[in-house]
């Protein structure tokens, strides 16, 4: 009883707790926990020398949107504001020969996208996300009335006739040189 | 003795707080183990455009990103405020993109080549002009996957 118990001495522990938050705080701050997120798109390969002549596509079914220097947005030659851009997007692609002067099916429908060099950038993200936006919601109302389901929900093969259905086919025309203040 | 103790120890007992270095610990993994550090520094700044329809981006290991943006303040006294673009960790121009993804390509494996996407990371200001060039560079270079990074939110 009298002879204490020499030898190692216990570490004090007291302070790790400090020290463990001193780091945890530290991380706190440099953490970023930003996800990538944005709009993906295929651009097409580099025309070739010798390129077949491509195949002609009636004028009905191709929607023209033109954006020009201004921002300002021509579509099928009237000029339209961006707000009404995806209904008029949806209205074209969903025709199905209804309308002699909008698309015959979703299948041939092609959005075909020029814009300015003093486009803004902003301006041509916008119009891509309201095209995209278009063909989502048709998606979706096609999914909903084939399987009931959102198209988020739908599984690989279900999504891939529904895709077939509404292919998104936005061409991009060759860039042209129209104005230099870019 | 004993009866003086006695009287001393009555009262609430301290909470032990042995536990609390682990549970700090804990926390502190968390942290440590989702931390990415921002590898390249921006000389370019860059507030991306909002969308709606945005995907998330797969697979980080395999994208290249561009950036294209008015230099910050530090840097527009020797470059100007006109929008360029900055590719790694410096400045460059249009011509070295083609370049920049040849490099990017060797630095992966061969059968992860196809998968490989370019953000193009551009601020709102920026003009058609300079993007419409990159695409045409990427193009030339059969870098034909592009991401536009935007933010999530609507106008």
């Amino acid at each position: 009883m009298a002879r204490k118990k020499r030898g190692t001495q216990d570490i004090n522990a007291g302070s790790m707790a400090d020290i463990a938050f001193l780091l945890l705080i530290f991380f706190l701050v440099t953490t970023t926990m930003d996800v990538d997120t944005g709009i993906a798109r295929k651009l097409p390969p580099m025309p070739e020398e010798e390129q077949e002549k491509p195949p002609e596509i009636h004028a009905r079914n191709i929607y023209v949107v033109l954006v020009n220097s201004a921002d300002q947005l021509l579509v099928e030659g009237e000029f339209l504001d961006i707000s009404q851009l995806k209904e008029g997007a949806k209205k074209f692609i969903n025709n199905n020969g209804n309308m002699p002067n909008l698309s015959d099916n979703p299948e041939k429908a092609i959005i075909s996208l020029q814009n300015d060099r003093g486009t803004s950038y902003k301006m041509y993200v916008r119009v891509q996300n309201e095209l995209a936006a278009a063909y989502n919601e048709l998606r979706n109302d096609e999914a909903l009335k084939q399987f009931g389901e959102p198209y988020s929900n739908l599984s690989k093969v279900n999504k891939k006739t529904i895709k077939k259905l509404y292919p998104q086919k936005i061409s991009e025309a060759e860039p042209k040189n129209i104005e230099s203040n870019s | 003795m004993s009866r003086f103790k006695k009287n001393k120890d009555e009262g609430t007992p301290a909470i032990s707080t042995a536990a609390l270095p682990d549970i700090v610990f804990m926390l502190l993994f968390f942290f440590m183990v989702t931390t990415v550090m921002r590898e390249t520094t921006l000389y370019v700044s860059v507030v991306t455009p909002k969308a709606t329809e945005i995907k998330k981006m797969e697979k980080k290991s395999l994208v290249s990103y561009i950036y294209i943006g008015p230099p910050i303040k530090r840097m527009q006294a020797s470059y100007g405020t006109k929008a360029r673009i900055q590719l790694n960790d410096a400045f460059a121009d249009v011509e070295e993109i083609q370049e920049f993804i040849a490099t990017e390509r060797e630095a992966k494996d061969e059968k992860e080549v196809p998968y490989m996407t370019t953000s193009i990371k551009a601020d709102e200001t920026v003009k058609m002009g300079i993007i419409t060039d990159v695409k045409q560079e990427l193009r030339k270079a059969n870098a034909l996957k592009i991401n536009y990074s935007t933010r999530k939110g609507t106008y």
